[in-house]
């Protein structure tokens, strides 16, 4: 219920919201918890396991029963902690986790059935009979378990990352982080703070404490004025930062759009920051516990900070009849809150002997709570003293078991928390961070004026480190009151008392896991599930391990925590994977005839980054094979056109030049004439083929390498290796010129007569021969000619300025279509390279050699080069290697397929009778029949066998006939001619 | 994590390309013998500390470079031009 | 016959304006790769050829219409005039023209808008008129110089023209959202 005059929500701006498909109202400034509480919604959600009914807990983000989904369709957001979804107005909201309602839930007769599935029940209720596993009992737990679950729809909002830098990154926004971030902000550091809330504040918005006589929520409401109004200053509200990494890198989840009711147009729903810091300083308070008893679970048990902050921030009292349990002094702050906003407290429950009430209350000292009534919402509890048990009405309990400092971050680079008895807790460990501090509840400092001057203090020592000077800061005056406590885990008694809440783990699940043997942490959390899940145990650990510690008869120091990991709280993959959606998944390279192309019809295939043309259909062609065995034949018969911009160009200039391509290339090409053209292989160190190209002498120190498509960027970086790392003492300098080129494939019969009609100066065979190359212009335009060959016919490759691509595609296509030919693809360029026999990296996959190829006469003995050496070692030369062989179909299937094995002939296809397998395939419209490159034991020797290709893939078995692997014109006449 | 490149400063270590131990640096005679190829190509210290090992600058300058770095705690303790450390 | 007739990488596009800021194709004229040779002394003969110094790593020199940006290990692009005769005997010299697409990004969220796309801070304390950086554009390698209080010069390659803008709008509405 509200409570006037209480809270820092706006109550002139009404909202509407619907939980369950019923209407209720809340106040803008509300969290969606806050406006259930004050509609006097108790009963919220069902747990993991026993489907028991849960109400909400805290009022914060470690929040692990009030999970609900958000929204609808591909909008929907499944575990919103209620406790951080802000309200607005239209809000949507289901419970998770329950059928066919919250009310009446059919799996709650799992809490019947606790007894068959307490820890570790998986690993032993379900184990027999076997074969039940997959189909019996695994559909049944997927079902049964679980959390919300996703809309089945593609996410449509966008999410985006971002970078930030700062001198200091302050994490928290409570008393200690406005300090540190102010006290930074006054020496002139680039300060970033950030905080998961929406209101920064931290504690100071939830408690009725004061600062230099002001309300803490007013001083912090200044601080933050006096911090957004600095240049130097950026505040991140709703920015939760999620983990601690290498080298001062924070990331941070941004919730950008759950505020509103859906993201606007052109906005993002989440980003995800990377924040480099040189510094940080880590405030981000602590986290409640509670105190274990019998169905301390039920809704209206609360944390009593939670009950405080829901008072004190948004005006609600989470009961009319409200009981306290501590063992602590700080609880006693709720009874009295509430009692001053004249709400009746029934009772404090306060478990330590010597408590003194802090007011007008009931106090029962030397007392516990043992049980508690009211299925789907507290009713009464029973209080067990040394004289006996009484029942206490009461709709609301407030539970504090002492307050756990937020050490998680602390621990994201293999920190270890240390124990600290005095608050009987984990603090961090200095330097567990480089370049972090620790100030405030986060360190163990409970009490607001610590929490200040650990603030200040953490700022001097990062202003230290980065030589700035720190300016004086008066710390203001705050409640300095010592917190006291006598640690309470759990309270003896039967029945089942839980720890986690949100995996529905209990005291008894802990002593098992021990008395079973799981006596490490790690082992009882696996065990149990204690610790798993979205809130990954932030209200339970530190019980569950000074409970197991008990078990085992350890202290718990010795017993330790379980591994804090990165994310802090959840972060949808959405966010992790923002910015790849679409378009944004990788570049996409397109060549300067793309739009051409595209207008041709012709469908775009991806070539690494690259959009390249598969065939260019004419309007009569059904399949795709149509118009390649058209394209072939243009190139055969008359002349082609086909862009092969995507090639990889390298500039290489200066007096080394020679002796660089020398080294990398496995022949010479020191002895290159000028104006020369040559084929080269490329190695690895370790005797492999890396590449093959063709390079080409524009002067004398002056070559224009060329690479595969596939192969550009690792050349460039294999080059710039060699000349940096290799041989920095050689005088040569390399350029990627890829892009500056458009260059257009000119080949078949009639490609000399296209030319010939459109440079501005006519070639002859004498002066162009085969392997010739040299500047040119076209209509003015300064341009490349080499005259070279990938299909086996009269070619050339022309290349012109890539500005004047898109031209001088169109003019290519429109000659070579009065000559009777025209543009062609990717498939027939394929089929016109295997009809010749050259390699591409699907031939050479990495593991294949020159030799292989049946290129060894190309390994220069001459000189030293990049894999010289290795490449004759005898596991690279002896004989049983796959060597490449053409393959064609002889028996009555004639197809071939890429990526099928081949087997001795007649022998079952399995492994033992492995032979080879096939690395390229296309049907030779020139030959009539299919034709395959592969690669086939010690093939070279073996041209004329016979052997059988199967596909076990596609179900295809083909006799085929080992041969050479040019099949078409094996003189090279035409390509000469 | 980040490597501060001698020439472009600190950047996040997204903008290089790892290639692993500098052992690669010291590439031996033609003439070195197998044991000194294979110990160039293919033996690597695997140690719980400090490692010596070739980063390329790829998406900044382009530049090879020599890193220190303890692979425990990715402390990176010295980042040099592999061009400097040959010459 | 038809002349041959260039295209820009953008294909002249309109400049785009998303709340606060405007991309804007760039037309920078001749572009050279300029790598001098061991031990040239180029600096000299670059200021007497083309009026500017020969910019440090990781700066730019000249203004509109003439700019040398260092665009690399012991490489500048200059950009703007063809380059001097003189220059080839102490540097390769390399015209990449038509290699990059080359745009503006102005207006007072430019930082903002960038900070979502390049990894770097880019701050005017940290990343000042005339600092130039060889960095990641999103997923692309690209060139960044700040040329004006809130303006920035964005070089990508010419084939990923289409990818820079899509990155930059995007960017740009997201930040135009947030007001």
């Amino acid at each position: 219920m509200r409570v006037e005059g209480k809270g820092l929500i706006d109550r002139k701006q009404r909202l509407s919201f619907r939980f369950d498909g019923r209407t209720y109202h809340g106040f803008a400034g509300d969290t969606l918890a806050s406006a259930l509480l004050a509609n006097d919604v108790r009963h919220v959600a069902r747990s993991f396991k026993y489907h028991r009914p849960r109400g909400i807990l805290t009022a914060g983000s470690e929040e692990p029963n009030a999970l609900v989904t958000i929204g609808r369709g591909p909008a929907t957001d499944p575990n919103v902690r209620a406790t951080v979804q802000e309200l607005y107005d239209g809000l949507e909201a289901r419970s998770q986790n329950a059928w066919p309602s919250l009310g009446f839930d059919v799996l709650s007769i799992n809490d019947l059935a606790a007894p068959f599935l307490g820890a570790g029940f998986y690993y032993k209720t379900f184990m027999w009979p076997r074969a039940f596993w997959e189909k019996v009992y695994e559909p049944f737990i997927r079902r049964a378990a679980g959390l919300g679950a996703l809309g089945g729809e593609k996410d449509a909002d966008h999410y985006e990352k971002a970078y930030a830098f700062c001198d200091v990154l302050v994490i928290g926004a409570g008393p200690a982080g406005l300090m540190a971030a102010w006290t930074a902000a006054q020496a002139g550091a680039q300060v970033i703070l950030a905080d998961e809330d929406s209101r920064m504040g931290g504690r100071l918005n939830a408690e009725t404490l004061t600062i230099d006589d002001k309300p803490g929520a007013d001083w912090a409401a200044d601080m933050v004025s006096k911090l957004a109004a600095m240049d130097n200053v950026r505040l991140m509200p709703r920015t939760t930062v999620t983990g601690a990494h290498d080298g001062g890198t924070f990331g941070a989840l941004e919730r950008v759009s759950h505020h509103v009711n859906g993201v606007p147009p052109g906005g993002v729903k989440e980003t995800f920051w990377r924040i480099v810091a040189k510094r940080s300083i880590l405030a981000a308070g602590a986290i409640e516990r509670h105190i274990a008893f019998q169905n301390n679970d039920r809704p209206g048990i609360m944390a009593a900070g939670a009950v405080r902050a829901y008072l004190n921030r948004f005006g609600v009292s989470a009961g009319k009849a409200v009981t306290v349990f501590a063992n602590n002094d700080d609880a006693h702050r709720t009874a009295m809150d509430l009692q001053d906003a004249g709400v009746h407290i029934a009772a404090v429950i306060d478990s330590r002997k010597d408590a003194q009430a802090l007011g007008d209350y009931r106090l029962m000292s030397g007392a516990i709570v043992t049980g508690a009534e009211g299925r789907k919402g507290l009713e009464a509890i029973r209080v067990t003293t040394a004289t006996g048990t009484e029942k206490i009405a009461t709709d609301c309990l407030a539970v504090s078991g002492g307050w756990n400092p937020t050490v998680h971050m602390t621990c994201h680079m293999n920190g270890r928390p240390t124990w600290d008895e005095r608050i009987a807790s984990f603090v961090p460990t200095p330097g567990a961070i480089p370049g972090m501090e620790t100030a405030g509840a986060c360190n163990g400092a409970f009490s607001t004026a610590s929490c200040l001057s650990e603030g200040v203090a953490a700022a001097r020592s990062s202003l230290d480190a980065l030589g700035m000077t720190a300016p004086d800061i008066k710390i203001p005056q705050a409640d300095d009151s010592n917190y006291a406590l006598e640690p309470l885990w759990a309270v003896p008694g039967k029945g089942r008392a839980w720890l986690d809440f949100q995996n529905d783990v209990s005291v008894k699940d802990v002593k098992q896991a021990a008395q079973e043997n799981f006596t490490s942490v790690e082992h009882m959390k696996r065990y149990t599930t204690q610790g798993m899940a979205t809130d990954q145990g932030k209200n339970s650990n530190v019980a569950a391990l000074a409970l197991l510690a008990d078990a085992t008869g350890r202290g718990i120091p010795e017993t330790g925590t379980t591994t804090f990991r990165p994310p802090y709280t959840p972060v949808a993959l959405a966010a992790l994977g923002a910015g790849a959606q679409g378009k944004g998944f990788a570049p996409e390279r397109k060549t300067t005839s793309h739009a051409a192309s595209v207008a041709a019809g012709a469908p775009m295939i991806e070539a690494g980054l690259w959009y390249r043309p598969s065939h260019f259909p004419l309007p009569d062609e059904k399949t795709w094979r149509q118009s390649c065995d058209r394209e072939v034949g243009w190139v055969r018969n008359a002349v082609g056109i086909c862009d092969v911009s995507t090639l990889g160009k390298i500039d290489i200039q200066g007096p080394d030049a020679a002796k660089l391509l020398d080294f990398v290339y496995t022949n010479m090409f020191s002895t290159l004439k000028e104006n020369r053209v040559r084929y080269g292989l490329m190695l690895r160190e370790d005797g492999h083929l890396m590449d093959d190209g063709t390079t080409a002498r524009l002067g004398e120190n002056h070559y224009v390498m060329t690479t595969t498509t596939a192969a550009a960027g690792q050349v460039m970086r294999h080059l710039e290796f060699v000349t940096q790392a290799l041989h920095p003492e050689w005088d040569v300098r390399i350029m990627s010129v890829t892009e500056q080129w458009a260059q257009f494939a000119v080949a078949g019969p009639k490609s000399r007569e296209l030319l010939n009609g459109l440079l501005d100066d006519a070639i002859d065979d004498s002066k162009w021969p085969f392997m010739s190359c040299g500047p040119v212009t076209v209509q003015g335009v300064k341009g490349r000619l080499f005259r070279i060959s990938f299909s086996g016919e009269h070619a050339y490759e022309l290349a012109v300025p890539s500005r004047y691509g898109d031209s001088l595609f169109r003019l290519l296509v429109a000659r070579a279509e009065s000559l009777g030919g025209g543009a062609y693809g990717m498939e027939a360029l394929n089929v016109l390279r295997i009809e010749k026999g050259f390699i591409t990296h699907s031939e050479i996959d990495g593991r294949v050699t020159a030799q292989d190829i049946g290129m060894a006469r190309m390994l220069s003995e001459k000189k030293d080069f990049i894999g010289a050496t290795m490449a004759q070692r005898p596991g690279l030369t002896e004989a049983g290697r796959a060597q490449l062989v053409g393959l064609k179909p002889v028996g009555p299937v004639k197809q071939l397929t890429a990526g099928a094995h081949i087997y001795t002939d007649g022998a079952e296809p399995v492994a033992e009778h492995d032979q080879g397998y096939v690395t390229s395939v296309g049907f030779s419209p020139t030959l009539g029949h299919f034709i395959g490159l592969g690669f086939v034991t010690d093939g070279l020797s073996r041209h004329g066998d016979v052997l059988n290709m199967v596909d076990h893939v596609r179900g295809i078995q083909t006799r085929v006939e080992l041969c050479d692997p040019v099949f078409f014109d094996p003189k090279g006449e035409r390509t000469r001619g | 994590m980040r490597l501060r490149c001698p020439i472009c400063g600190e950047r996040d270590r997204r903008e290089f390309y790892y290639q692993g131990a500098a052992v690669m640096l010291d590439r031996p005679a033609p003439d070195a013998g197998e044991a000194a190829w294979d110990n160039y190509l293919h033996l690597r210290e695997n140690p719980a500390g400090d490692l010596e090992e070739v980063w390329s600058h790829d998406a900044g300058c382009g530049a090879w470079l020599k890193v220190t770095r303890n692979v425990s705690t990715h402390e990176i303790k010295s980042v040099e031009l592999a061009r400097e450390v040959k010459q | 016959m038809a002349d041959l007739i260039a295209k820009t990488p953008l294909d002249s596009m309109e400049p785009v304006t998303i709340g606060t800021c405007t991309v804007t194709e760039a037309n920078l004229g001749t572009l050279t790769s300029i790598a001098p040779y061991a031990g040239a002394k180029i600096a000299d003969t670059f200021k007497t050829a083309h009026g500017m110094a020969w910019p440090a790593p990781n700066r730019a020199t000249g203004k509109d219409g003439a700019r040398a940006i260092w665009f690399g290990r012991d490489m500048v692009l200059l950009a703007g005039p063809d380059p001097d005769a003189g220059l080839a005997k102490h540097a390769a010299l390399t015209d990449q023209s038509d290699a990059w697409t080359a745009v503006t990004l102005g207006g007072a969220d430019a930082e903002a808008v960038l900070a979502r796309l390049i990894p770097l801070d880019l701050s005017p304390a940290n990343f000042k008129r005339g600092h130039t950086a060889r960095t990641q554009i999103q997923h692309m390698t690209g060139s960044v110089t700040r040329i004006g209080a809130d303006t920035f010069l964005l070089l990508v390659f010419r084939s990923m023209a289409g990818t820079l803008l899509h990155d930059l709008e995007r960017a740009m509405a997201s930040v135009a959202v947030r007001g």
